[in-house]
Formats: structure tokens, C-alpha cells, sequence
């Protein structure tokens, strides 16, 4: 009786392990498939006759980097370039304002503060694009469109409406915290800086994360602010550009490669978020 | 029902029990979101008609410097020595002024006919040169700055006779204003508020709301391809726009596109939304299991699929599913046959269901993860006792596992319901709509709304219609949202746990 039990259990578990393995393979691979061929040394069309390349080379890389390949406004290097300066101001810009709405709307109390929250709610519900056009208008007024100071100002104009995590982060925090230092005589600039951010390292972590990711994985906004400034471009929207009909057949390994640059540091630094994330957010988010 | 009942009931019996408390609540909840909504629109003019009574009788009872405050700004703090207060809601009045002579009621004279001067062409000597007449586009995008600009002044010259107000009184108790040293103190902690909130909500308000307000409008005029400023002027439509998206009567293409497409919008979100959901839940429960080794790893395997910007594994397999991209080649390999299947091109059905399946791949790992986490924290306890009473491995998962996840997981669910209706990057970086058809107006029959909108502002420039989806659109997501908010437990007990 044991016996059967435990062998069932065993079978359960081996058919299980069977899935796994399958279902990981078919989540892997097409990773492992742009792994390959960007390092495909076969000079050919667009369409690979073979799963795995035949010739393994650097030549991708090093062609996406110095710009062989026909056309100088695919700049590669430039894109990332433009990428990492736009993720860095509106990072710094992001997390300042977001950690400065949720502190207000966490442990201030003060007049309206419940519609300031519903008002915030209800604006990150249309989709965000819509309200492009009048955007790029008005940044076309300021004289700013194709440029990456328009990126930016995107970017982090609207960070102080994704509120929620963090908020309910500080929430957790207990106020007999804030009251105590209240009776030493701290201001509530001195309890935030002070006393509240040092607590709240992995929401810090986090936010911080998350902003400087934006602009490498945002595709729509990029799109519509460069038009057709190549030289302006980052890089979500220089890698679509090169697998466009025109430029398939010339970049197509390119575009494998480039994808493999930027993917591997996104990959990387998502991974160390995600640990930030979960402790923040199961300190902060399990009310939800 | 008592606690002590609902205590008796089996943990099935229970969340059937909170399961049908919160299918009833529905309609409970939908109507008071109206009423709240209604409430709100009552309160704004009852404030605003006791706005008027205490401008009225401030000014009543306001000394010669509150009297002249209702026409120069800051005179009242001014008279009594508050003088930098004074000197900025008198340099407000002025720049507001200089503004709108210069610049606002230039555009906002013509907001209600948005132009009357087309583009034309005037002699010039022996030959003829092309003016440029109103631009309705900028008439409207300034004419909107205008209104919000003026709004804000009116706030601050209330605040201004208030604030006179407020002085004369400190002044008849014999008391002194405070000084700027104590005002900017005060900002650092009484009001630490506004110093927080200012930046923040002014970008807001010029790079969110500004726009929100003007594509709002745009939805009523007839800005399309045909009315595209400088050229040729637009104008104001009322509701014609939304009336040619449920035009059913005369069968036109953009109402049967309309219509095609939010049932597609819906029927994916539905579908998208429960086979991650479901998938999802297994995997977790596979890779939870206890006696499953190398959890770290295969939750890892899952995760990748997230970590990878989505541009570059949509792009990806979008890249792969070409006719002659890799899953043909190894769908080749294995039949020995040359293999050339069109995923996107060829059938609606067979189009819709790609993306549907690779919405799979991009899904379920989101869902395994917040999965793992509350299979964790399923209280062990509950398990042993279970165990004791005789339970089988089927009875503790249909009768503990299950319920508990469906509860906890219920507000994401319809979270996700809300962003799958959104989803944007999917269907756009994936089949781009595809397969296209002349059936619809500008749309393909993978499109979603939201993609449809953008292709509509994009490559066509219907922005008037555009604008009227993004509305409809807005109002479903937000009604649901705003429901399932109210009534979740964050919002309620937001202070449970300081």
C-alpha cells in the first residue's frame, strides 16, 4: 500500500519534472535561437536555412559597432548612447518625484488629499498615447521635438501619477515613528529625509529601477517624439527600424545582436529589481 | 449570516459564500460609484455657491486695502506689511495680464469658431502669394492653455482676498503677519505638502491634464485627414464623431469596425486574461510542489521571459514567425517537408490565435510569479489539520489551495482585465494588426482598440476619432478600475498597518 503510494508520488513527480523541462525549453529557446545567431557567421538572406548557424563569428557585433553595413544613419552606438542619457536624467527626475508624491499622500494629512489620489487614479487610466499628439504639439511650441530633452521631459513628466507602490510601502511604515520624532521637535522634511527613506531602501531601489528601465523598453513615445531624427533615436526604436523591409535583409543579424546587447544589462539589472520588488512590494502590497 | 455559521462552513462553502458576497456587490458597488459621482457634482456647486457668499460678504466687511485687493492683487497684504506676498500675487496680475493681451486672447477669441480665415491667396504685385489664414489646431491647443491659465489666476485672486481678508483681521487683533523667515519654516513642515506636491503636479498638470483636456476636445470637432491645419481649418462637430462609430443603420465601415473590434478587444481580454491566469496557476502549483527540487531554477527559466525588454522578444517572435523565419524551419526539420506557414498573413483565425498563444509565452511567467508568493504564504497549519482530518492530496487542493488563490487573486485578475483590454505592445510589435483588410476602416483583424486609436492618429490622421475611442475606451477601463478600487480592502484600510 505504502509502496504504490510512494511509487505514484514518484510518477507524479516524474511527469511534472517532464513538463517543466519541456515548458522551459519552449520559453528558452527562442532566447537561446537569438543567442546563436547573433553570433552567425554565415554571410546569407533573411531567412535562416539553418537552426543552428554553420559559421560562428564576432563579425555581428563588431559591425553593429563600428557601423559597417551601408547606411550611416543606423547608428547603433549612438542609440545606446542616446538611451543611457535619457535613462539617466529621467530616472533622477522619476524618482524624486514619485518618492515625493507618495510621501505626501502616505503620511501628510491635508485638505483634498483623497481626490488628489482619485484624480491620480483616474489620469493613469486613458491610454497613455492618446494625448501624444497635443504632446508633441506642445513640445514642438517650446521648440523641443527630436530631441532628447523632450524624451526626458516625457519620460518623467508623469512619473508623480505611478504613486501606488510606494505609497502603500510608506504606509506600512508605522506613524508612532513620525509622532515620536514629531515630539523631538523633527520637521516633516527632517522625517522624510531622515527617518522615513533610510527605511524604505528597497522601494528607493526600486523606484530607481524601474525609471532608469523605462526609456530602454518604452517603444510608443520614442516613435512619436523622433519621427524621423535617426540620429535621436534609442535604442527599442533604431532595433524596429532595422528590421523594417527596407533594411531587413542588410541588419537582420544586426538586429540580433543589438537586441542581445541591450537585453543582457535590462535582463540583469530586472533581475536585481525583482528581488527589490518583491520585498517591497510584500511589505507594501499585500493589502491589495 | 453570524461568524459563528460562517465559521462552520468548510473553506469551498466559504469562498463560495465570499465569492457570491462580492458578485452581488457588483451592482451595489456600480451604483454607488454613481452616486459618489453624483454626491461630487453637488458638493462642487454648493462649494462653489459658498465661494461666491464668502467673496461677497469679505468684500462687505473688508477695510479700503481689502476693498482694492478685488481689483490690483496683494494691496491687502501688501497695506499690512507682508510685502513679498504682496509683491507676488501683484506680479502674478500683471504677467497674467501682459499674457493675455499678447498672446491668450488672441487665440481664445476664436475658441468657439476655431478660425474663420482659411488659407488663401492674396496679389502681391503681378503675382499671387499664398497666407496662411487661423490655425484651428493651434487655436485650440492655446485656447485650452488659456482657459487652464486663467482658471489657476482665478484661484490665486481668491486666495488673494482671502488672504486680505485674513490680514485685516490679524491686524484688528493687533497681531503682526509673519515674516518670510517663518513662512518658508512653515513650508518645510506645516505645509510640506505643497512643497512636495507642486512640482510634481505642475508637470502633471502641463504634460497630462493640458493634453488630456485638448484630445478630449478634439473628439468633438472634425480634425481628420481632410481638415488638417495650416491647409484648411477644422471645426466644432458636437457628437458626430461618436455617432459615425455606432452608425449600425447604414452598415458604414467604420461602425462595423467599431463595433468587430471591441468584440475582439473583449474577447481577447477574456482570453488573455484567464489562460494566463489558469496556465499561470498550474505552473506554480508544478513548481511549489514539495518534492519538486530546483525551484530557484525553473522559477528563473520563467522569469527571463519578463526580464527581456518586450520590444526585443516581441520583435523576436514576430521575427520568428515570419513565412520564412525559424518556427517554419523547424516545422520543416520535423514534417521534412518545406513548411511555409503565413501565422499572420493568411487567416483572421489562425492570427488570432498566434497571439493569443504568444501572449501565453509573454504572460503566464507574471502570473507564476505573484502565484508563488501566495502559495507561500498559505498558513502551513491549514494543510496539517487537513492531513489529520483524512484529506487527500485532491480534497486539499480543490478544498484549500484553490479558494484561497482565487480569493486572494480575484482584484489582479480584473486588474489585468483592465490592461489586456490596453495591451498595446503585444498586438502591435507582434502582428501589427495583421491580417489587414479592406472590411475596416484602417484596422487589421488581430487590432485592438487601443492600437486601432494609434494607427488612427498615426497613419491616417483622424485624430477627431482617435480621440473619441481613447474616450470610450477611458470609460470602461475607468468605471471598472474605479469600482474595483472603492471597494478593495487597500483603500479602505489604508492605515491597517501604522
Amino acid at each position: 500500500m505504502i509502496k504504490s503510494y510512494k511509487f505514484k508520488r514518484h510518477l507524479a513527480n516524474g511527469f511534472i519534472y517532464l513538463f517543466l523541462i519541456v515548458m522551459g525549453i519552449i520559453w528558452v529557446s527562442p532566447f537561446v535561437y537569438l543567442l546563436m545567431h547573433s553570433f552567425n557567421g554565415d554571410v546569407g538572406g533573411v531567412g535562416y536555412q539553418y537552426l543552428i548557424p554553420r559559421k560562428w563569428s564576432f563579425q555581428n557585433y563588431i559591425d553593429l559597432f563600428s557601423g559597417v553595413g551601408g547606411n550611416a544613419s543606423l547608428n547603433y552606438p549612438r542609440w545606446f548612447l542616446n538611451t543611457f542619457i535619457v535613462a539617466c536624467f529621467s530616472c533622477v527626475i522619476s524618482t524624486i518625484s514619485v518618492l515625493m508624491v507618495s510621501y505626501a499622500f502616505s503620511r501628510l494629512r491635508f485638505k483634498s488629499r483623497k481626490k488628489f489620489i482619485n484624480v491620480g487614479m483616474i489620469l493613469g487610466m486613458f491610454p497613455g498615447f492618446m494625448t501624444m499628439i497635443a504632446i508633441y504639439y506642445l513640445l514642438k511650441a517650446m521648440g523641443l521635438t527630436k530631441t532628447l530633452v523632450a524624451l526626458v521631459i516625457c519620460y518623467s513628466a508623469g512619473a508623480g501619477l505611478g504613486f501606488q507602490i510606494s505609497k502603500g510601502f510608506f504606509d506600512t511604515i508605522p506613524r508612532a515613528l513620525d509622532e515620536a520624532a514629531t515630539i523631538d521637535g523633527a520637521t516633516k522634511n527632517q522625517i522624510f529625509w531622515k527617518i522615513i527613506l533610510p527605511m524604505s531602501k528597497p522601494i528607493v531601489v526600486y523606484t530607481v529601477l524601474t525609471s532608469f528601465i523605462g526609456p530602454w523598453t518604452d517603444f510608443i513615445l520614442a516613435k512619436i517624439i523622433m519621427g524621423d531624427n535617426r540620429d535621436g533615436y534609442t535604442v527599442a526604436i533604431g532595433l524596429q527600424l532595422m528590421t523594417d523591409a527596407t533594411f531587413k535583409t542588410q541588419y537582420y543579424r544586426q538586429f540580433l545582436a543589438g537586441s542581445v546587447v541591450v537585453a543582457i544589462p535590462i535582463t540583469l539589472l530586472f533581475l536585481k529589481m525583482q528581488k527589490y520588488y518583491v520585498e517591497g512590494v510584500t511589505a507594501g502590497g499585500v493589502k491589495g | 449570516m453570524t461568524y459563528v455559521e460562517y465559521r462552520q462552513l468548510n473553506p469551498f462553502q466559504r469562498f463560495a459564500f465570499n465569492f457570491k458576497k462580492f458578485i452581488s456587490n457588483v451592482p451595489h458597488a456600480v451604483a454607488n460609484f454613481f452616486k459618489a459621482i453624483g454626491r461630487g457634482i453637488v458638493k462642487f456647486f454648493v462649494g462653489i455657491g459658498k465661494g461666491f457668499y464668502n467673496y461677497g460678504t469679505t468684500f462687505v466687511k473688508g477695510d479700503w486695502a481689502t476693498k482694492l485687493s478685488y481689483l490690483i492683487f496683494g494691496v491687502g497684504d501688501f497695506s499690512k506689511g507682508k510685502y513679498y506676498k504682496g509683491i507676488l500675487f501683484f506680479l502674478v496680475e500683471v504677467l497674467y495680464i501682459l499674457y493675455m493681451v499678447f498672446f491668450g486672447w488672441t487665440y481664445l477669441k476664436d475658441f468657439t469658431t476655431l478660425g474663420t480665415i482659411p488659407k488663401h491667396t492674396e496679389p502681391d504685385g503681378i503675382f499671387e502669394k499664398i497666407v496662411y489664414g487661423d490655425n484651428s489646431m493651434l487655436i485650440l491647443l492655446y485656447s485650452v492653455l488659456t482657459i487652464v491659465i486663467t482658471i489657476v489666476v482665478f484661484a490665486i485672486y481668491i486666495v488673494n482676498t482671502k488672504d486680505a481678508y485674513k490680514m485685516q483681521l490679524l491686524r484688528a487683533e493687533g497681531k503682526k503677519p509673519t515674516s518670510l523667515k517663518t513662512d518658508i519654516k512653515d513650508f518645510m513642515d506645516g505645509k510640506y505638502h505643497i512643497t512636495l506636491m507642486s512640482f510634481p503636479v505642475l508637470m502633471i498638470g502641463i504634460f497630462n491634464i493640458l493634453p488630456l483636456i485638448f484630445m478630449i476636445l478634439i473628439a468633438f470637432t472634425s480634425y481628420d485627414y481632410q481638415h488638417m491645419p495650416p491647409g484648411t481649418l477644422f471645426t466644432w462637430v458636437g457628437l458626430d464623431n461618436f455617432a459615425s462609430l455606432f452608425d449600425v443603420v447604414n452598415n458604414s465601415t467604420r461602425a462595423r469596425t467599431f463595433i468587430e473590434l471591441t468584440e475582439w478587444t473583449l474577447v481577447w481580454a477574456v482570453i488573455a486574461t484567464f489562460s494566463n491566469y489558469i496556465l499561470g496557476m498550474i505552473f506554480a502549483l508544478m513548481i511549489n510542489k514539495k518534492g519538486i527540487r530546483l525551484k530557484a531554477l525553473w522559477r528563473t527559466l520563467f522569469v527571463i521571459t519578463i526580464a527581456v525588454p518586450q520590444f526585443v522578444s516581441l520583435l523576436l517572435m514576430n521575427q520568428m514567425l515570419q513565412s520564412n523565419g525559424a518556427i517554419n524551419i523547424l516545422l520543416s526539420y520535423i514534417t521534412g517537408q518545406n513548411v511555409e506557414i503565413q501565422f499572420f498573413n493568411a487567416s483572421p483565425l489562425l492570427a488570432r490565435v498566434t497571439v493569443c498563444v504568444v501572449n501565453c509565452w509573454v504572460g503566464i511567467p507574471y502570473t507564476i510569479l505573484s502565484m508563488s508568493g501566495i502559495l507561500m504564504n498559505i498558513p502551513e497549519d491549514l494543510y496539517e489539520s487537513a492531513r489529520i482530518d483524512g484529506a487527500g492530496p485532491v480534497k486539499t487542493f480543490t478544498k484549500i489551495t484553490l479558494p484561497y488563490m482565487v480569493f486572494v487573486t480575484t482584484p489582479q485578475l480584473i486588474t489585468q482585465f483592465v490592461g489586456n483590454i490596453n495591451n498595446f505592445n503585444v498586438i502591435y510589435l507582434l502582428s501589427n494588426g495583421a491580417p489587414t483588410t479592406h472590411k475596416f476602416y484602417q484596422a487589421g483583424y488581430t487590432d485592438l482598440l487601443v492600437t486601432w486609436l494609434f494607427k488612427l492618429t498615426m497613419d491616417k490622421q483622424d485624430y477627431n476619432l482617435a480621440a473619441a475611442i481613447g474616450i470610450l475606451v477611458f470609460i470602461v477601463c475607468a468605471t471598472l478600475s474605479l469600482i474595483i478600487f472603492n471597494n478593495s480592502k487597500s483603500m479602505k484600510d489604508e492605515e491597517a498597518f501604522s
